[in-house]
């Protein structure tokens, strides 16, 4: 019989019954003695500048505040970006350091007090003026020209192949089109949160953080501790997306409050602290230049992207790698620039570069295919490589073309009439899109350390995180596949510096990663419990590759032992192993993907320009499937976010304040139960030995490359008219749509 | 939020004794906790008056209904007789906000409810309607959702409540009660003022006065529609809302009246295009002539320029829905 | 001193008025399952039942509550949540969440939600007629709670299984 907890198996979330219980501890609701105090992050108003004056004697005197950190008071810490030769990630991030304020929103106090009202309403008495700068940099746009280092990712900022200008002058039909992208936040449920406590010696930090070792790491640099001290604790987090993979400003603060009360001080950001003081996915300007023979075959893709880069914070996105690795071509030009700018920092989102690559790149594709007099998903098929594009290198496993096909036929594409807004119901616009889905495969090293002790339970270690992704659960699979136990026999203990250090979780690596080291530890273990059995004469020679595992037994040749009676018999009052897994030589010599094809059905109303999506499919290879009923959330949710990055979502910047305006849930829209269409998803499952030992392949954010330029396809098929500035709301479609 | 002092009222009697200047009544507190959280109100004292007797709805002889303050908007779009007799204003309440929101929130308190402009809720920001002389921040910012009707040099913002567009469409009345005791009737339409040199006042309502109750008028003949264009399919402020209460006989609109919202600083009674409405066919033409002559005097902001022609188009097919449906309220 | 009634436990308010309802719960050992998302109104995170009805707590001033039944995410399930509710059951077979986060909320408003549909409350989508619960419906009465984790096909099912199963068990109608 199969076990129900088996790699596989649609296993419900192990962690699903404290979740919806309320009894899932988040960052902010650890429980000590006393309550932690509470600290309100008070913001600049300014985009760029210093404090020229700071009273904060009114909030002082304010009932129930312990005290008011400014630069003024604040414990020494080293200075914000040092030692600038590390990453972003373990840097220093610095605040309430000195005058100098580095974008709107930047906190330029922290009040702490009894309670959250007391708090709040003493950060509206603290008085601050300032001295702006003449000219501080709000907006990015084509006029970025600086080379950014590398590529969030690795990869290198500009990439020529072949003789592109040639290839694209030569080309029977070209495009040169501009897409734009706004800035978007990934704006997590949980909004950032820490409590920290110090001792005086130890700092124990509970916070949302995606990434727990680096995390130890920027703290311990930023507030100058031996990092032996900072312990840093986050079983449960309420959405990442990127945005919580470092240590942000919350919880820096929290523990300048720690250090300075030597008593465990709470920070949450406000929903409108969130927009500025957790990182957002830049807007991007993206110029896309096609060439194609008049049947339809790419000869050059162009690709010049230009973001924003803030001052001193080095992290930019690879956009182009959508128009790097989908299609067949002769030439390749793509370019990154970026531009410093007296912005909140730009960083990861769900699916760096890929997301907003695809939402251009794959809107282009279906300009070309039109262009080319060719149905968009024929013209896709027309173009699959046979290597990656950008690189040469040979695919790992290629799967966009099965993908593509099974796709279509699941959707009904055959029946969707060719010429863009010639199908309508009543007063609806109809149409269909199309596009690819392509996104990096990852491995990054972890490690992990698993206990079977005597009475046959099992624990597993690491500092890995579950961010909604399901790691709890495919882990326990892993252990419970590998060891031959059920379910509620074994424990994964996540979330704490204290052990193991693992992937964390971000880039779609974490179940990979973190999943193959524990693997590893698991196969190490069944090695131990053999020899253990052997060296209790409880077994013979046989090979141990005979041994069996199963319900919690060893099974070799005619003996069946328990893990207990190994254990009890050896006198071991448990047997601990360790695992680890490193990205090897496949990881340098292939290129490695998973894929997907998605199809999307929209109605525009022909009055309003609303749109609506009706139905959303997609087919999804991404080799092993550890658990479908995890795995298709996560799909799921990707195909939500791009629905959302094509329709709803954008930050309203004011130039002229280096603010967005719409910061809180009321006008920056994230879609609504009612937005959601018909979703369906499929799997096309193969395992790709070359991408880990367990085959499997990154999926959190695989659905988000590709459905948002699915729908927007649609609603250019819907209609005629062919948006380029997304979010496409009515009012872009309303303007060219006839009365 | 500033420390106030709190005190539960249990009859409308108890509230001469304040300074009205300074206290602010609670009821629902669904955009009152809200901005009191900003501080962007500071009360002295509320008045917690959600404990009042005035939460029933009351037949009116004349066959109009009576609706108490503190009738939530729940109760109120849920009642039978509103759905079967006025349903323009349960169409627009359900389209508002959220179940939550909405069991929570009063029929006194939405009329009351303030702008969402962006720069009204950023305190860092000037705003008029905040710290009068400040300056408009939205006319040369984001004003995406902002007027395109009847707006001020000191002044653009909207009033988001989609119920109010629907009493105004229905010539709905209220009744107020003064500080002193005093009563008086004041057509909904006339409640909430255009911004002008004042945007600081919303209403025209005095200090300390109470909306106690909104009657709707006797059940009017004609075809109700509330149609609500939003940037997401729910739980989103209107970027136009339009309600339409038309008849046509034989082949004449023999009645029309026709409210908007998102489109001004208060709900938009749409006189202009009623009366090039009146008795004429119900012809998609003079639809649109009719939008024409509402909008004469519209103009945007630059982000909001869309409103324009949205409300045009928006109100065209709202008409061209009333003179096709089939359903018609039993009068 | 003013008191309120949580999950059926006498609860004393502190003598701060400006104490939301939500911030009464949240800082209170064992009652922080009701969440914090935007404090004001906008997310839905923090939906409780008050008096039956759902609600967001961080509008509402516990001050205002005084006598009031609150119900919570923890006074759903029995046994220090040993026992789930229906609905908490269906929210984990049919993966109705991800990080979680929203997920009390979730819960809370759809419990609520079957009670107004069983009251025979409309919504922007049932027109002039009986309510019938299809998709939509719920679709729509659910749009007061977020979920950027994008679990919202699956709280659909997980909300139409519970009301189905309900209705097997009554034999009454799906709500």
């Amino acid at each position: 019989m199969t076990n129900p907890a088996a790699i596989g198996q649609p296993l419900d979330r192990v962690d699903g019954p404290l979740k919806v219980t309320g009894r899932a501890t988040y960052a902010a609701e650890h429980a000590f003695d006393q309550p932690p105090l509470i600290g309100w992050m008070v913001e600049a108003t300014i985009p760029a500048g210093r404090i020229k004056r700071l009273d904060t004697g009114a909030a002082e005197a304010s009932p129930g505040v312990a005290a008011v950190l400014t630069h003024h008071n604040a414990p020494a810490q080293t200075p914000f970006g040092e030692p600038d030769d590390k990453g972003r990630f373990t840097q220093s991030r610095a605040m309430l350091f000195d005058e100098h304020i580095r974008y709107h929103g930047f906190p330029v106090a922290l009040v702490i007090a009894d309670t959250l009202a007391n708090a709040r309403h003493a950060g509206a008495l603290i008085e601050i003026s300032y001295e702006p700068d003449e000219e501080a940099v709000t907006t990015a746009g084509e006029e970025a020209d600086e080379v950014p280092g590398e590529l969030d990712g690795g990869m290198e900022p500009d990439l020529f192949k072949g003789d592109f200008e040639h290839a694209y002058d030569d080309a029977e039909v070209t495009l040169d089109v501009t897409y734009t992208t706004p800035n978007q936040a990934a704006a997590a449920m949980e909004p950032h949160a820490t409590i920290a406590d110090f001792d005086g010696d130890q700092l124990v930090v509970y916070m949302s953080v995606q990434l727990i070792g680096p995390s130890v790491k920027a703290l311990a640099n930023t507030l100058k501790i031996d990092p032996d001290k900072v312990r840093v604790l986050s079983p449960y987090i309420g959405g990442g997306f990127g945005s919580k993979l470092g240590v942000h400003n919350e919880a820096i603060l929290a523990c300048l409050g720690a250090l300075h009360l030597g008593r465990p001080v709470k920070v949450v950001q406000h929903r409108r602290h969130v927009f500025h003081n957790a990182p957002h996915r830049g807007n991007s300007v993206q110029r896309i230049q096609l060439g194609a023979s008049r049947d339809g075959k790419l000869q050059a893709i162009g690709h010049e992207s230009f973001m924003p880069m803030a001052r001193g914070y080095e992290f930019a996105e690879p956009t182009g790698a959508s128009a790097r690795t989908t299609y067949r071509t002769d030439a390749i030009k793509s370019t990154h620039r970026v531009k410093s700018t007296d912005m909140p920092l730009a960083d990861s989102c769900r699916a760096p570069g890929h997301a907003i690559g695809s939402l251009a790149f794959e809107s282009a594709i279906d300009e070309m295919a039109y262009q080319c007099g060719q149905d968009p998903l024929a013209f896709r098929l027309g173009n699959m490589p046979d290597r990656d594009p950008g690189t040469g290198q040979p695919f790992a496993s290629h799967d966009l073309a099965e993908c593509l096909r099974e796709g279509a036929e699941k959707f009904g594409w055959p029946s969707r009439e060719p010429q863009p807004g010639s199908r309508s119901q009543g007063r609806q616009l109809i149409g269909y899109g199309v596009a690819s889905t392509i996104r990096l495969n990852i491995l990054v090293p972890s490690k992990t350390r698993i206990r079977l002790s005597a009475d046959g339970t099992l624990t597993a270690w690491a500092d890995m995180t579950d961010i909604g992704t399901g790691t709890y659960t495919i882990l326990t699979q892993i252990a419970a596949e590998t060891m031959g136990l059920s379910a509620d026999r074994i424990k994964i203990e996540l979330g704490d510096s204290r052990y193991p250090s693992s992937s964390g979780s971000g880039g779609s690596f974490g179940a990979a990663s973190s999943g193959s080291a524990l693997l590893n530890a698991c196969e190490n273990m069944r090695t131990r419990l053999l020899e253990s059995a052997r060296e209790q004469g409880l077994i013979g020679d046989e090979p141990a590759d005979d041994a069996r595992f199963e319900n919690g037994q060893l099974i070799l040749g005619d003996k069946t032992l328990s893990f207990t009676e190994v254990l009890n018999k050896s006198g071991a009052a448990y047997l601990e192993t360790d695992g680890e897994v490193e990205p090897g030589d496949d990881h340098d010599n292939y290129s490695q993907h998973s894929y997907g094809a998605q199809f999307a059905e929209v109605h525009v109303d022909r009055d309003t320009g609303e749109v609506r999506v009706q139905r959303l499919l997609g087919v999804f290879s991404a080799g092993r499937i550890l658990n479908p009923k995890t795995a298709r959330s996560q799909l799921l949710g990707g195909m939500v976010w791009g629905l959302s990055y094509a329709l709803l979502e954008e930050l309203m910047l004011d130039e002229r304040y280096g603010a967005f305006m719409n910061r809180d849930l009321a006008e920056y829209h994230l879609p609504v139960n009612r937005d959601m269409p018909t979703i369906d998803i499929h799997f096309r499952e193969h395992p790709d030995p070359r991408s880990n030992p367990l085959g499997s392949k990154g999926i959190g954010e695989l659905s988000i490359c590709g459905a948002g330029a699915a729908v927007a396809n649609a609603v250019y098929h819907a209609t005629g008219v062919r948006v380029r500035d997304f979010p496409i709301t009515l009012d872009k479609i309303l303007r060219h749509l006839p009365e | 939020m500033k420390p106030f002092e709190y005190r539960r009222i249990h009859t409308v009697e108890e509230i001469g004794h304040d300074d009205p200047g300074q206290a602010r009544f609670l009821a629902g507190g669904t955009n009152l906790i809200d901005l009191m959280k900003h501080e962007i109100e500071v009360p002295d004292r509320l008045l917690d008056i959600s404990r009042l007797k005035l939460a029933t709805l009351k037949d009116c002889e004349n066959g109009g209904l009576r609706v108490d303050t503190l009738v939530t908007n729940t109760a109120l779009a849920s009642d039978p007789r509103v759905r079967k007799t006025w349903p323009l204003l349960s169409a627009a309440l359900l389209s508002g906000a959220t179940a939550q929101l909405r069991n929570r929130a009063t029929t006194g308190g939405n009329l009351l409810q303030r702008t969402r402009c962006y720069y009204f809720y950023d305190t860092a920001r000037p705003c008029n309607k905040r710290n009068p002389g400040e300056g408009c921040s939205a006319r040369e910012g984001q004003n995406r959702i902002h007027a395109i009707l009847g707006a001020s040099d000191q002044c653009i913002a909207t009033h988001p409540s989609d119920m109010a567009v629907a009493l105004v469409a229905l010539e709905a009345t209220l009744t107020l009660r003064a500080a002193d005791g005093r009563e008086r009737e004041l057509p909904v339409e006339e409640l909430h003022r255009l911004p002008g040199d004042h945007p600081e006042q919303d209403t025209v309502l005095e200090p300390g006065e109470l909306i106690v109750a909104v009657t709707l008028p006797a059940p009017q003949p004609g075809r109700q529609i509330y149609r609500k264009v939003r940037d997401r399919s729910s739980y989103a402020f209107a970027l136009i809302s339009v309600g339409v209460i038309l008849q046509v006989v034989e082949g004449r609109v023999e009645s029309v009246r026709i409210a908007f919202g998102g489109v001004a600083h208060k709900p938009w009674r749409a006189r202009k295009a009623e009366a090039a409405l009146l008795n004429k066919a119900p012809t998609e033409a003079n639809f649109r002539l009719a939008a024409e002559a509402e909008l004469v005097d519209a103009r945007g902001y630059g982000h909001n320029d869309f409103k324009i022609p949205l409300a045009r188009r928006t109100l065209i097919a709202t008409l061209r829905d009333a003179a096709h449906s089939e359903e018609e309220v039993p009068t | 001193m003013a008191v309120l009634y949580i999950n059926g436990k006498q609860v004393t308010l502190d003598d701060d008025p400006r104490t939301t309802l939500l911030d009464t719960l949240r800082e209170r050992p064992g009652l922080t399952g009701t969440k914090k998302g935007c404090d004001h109104g906008q997310c839905g995170a923090c939906t409780l039942l008050l008096d039956g009805r759902r609600v967001n707590s961080c509008l509402i001033l516990a001050i205002q509550c005084e006598g009031s039944e609150v119900t919570t995410i923890e006074g759903l399930s029995q046994s220090q949540g040993e026992q789930l509710h229906p609905m908490q059951q269906a929210f984990v077979k049919y993966d109705g969440f991800q990080c979680g986060y929203c997920t009390p909320g979730q819960i809370c408003s759809a419990v609520g939600m079957l009670e107004e549909v069983g009251n025979g409350e409309p919504s922007d989508v049932t027109g002039r007629g009986e309510v019938t619960l299809s998709r939509v419906e719920i679709q729509e009465r659910m749009s007061g709670n977020l979920c950027r984790c994008g679990a919202y096909a699956n709280i659909v099912d997980a909300i139409l299984d519970t009301a189905n199963e309900h209705s097997r068990k009554t034999g009454g109608p799906a709500t």
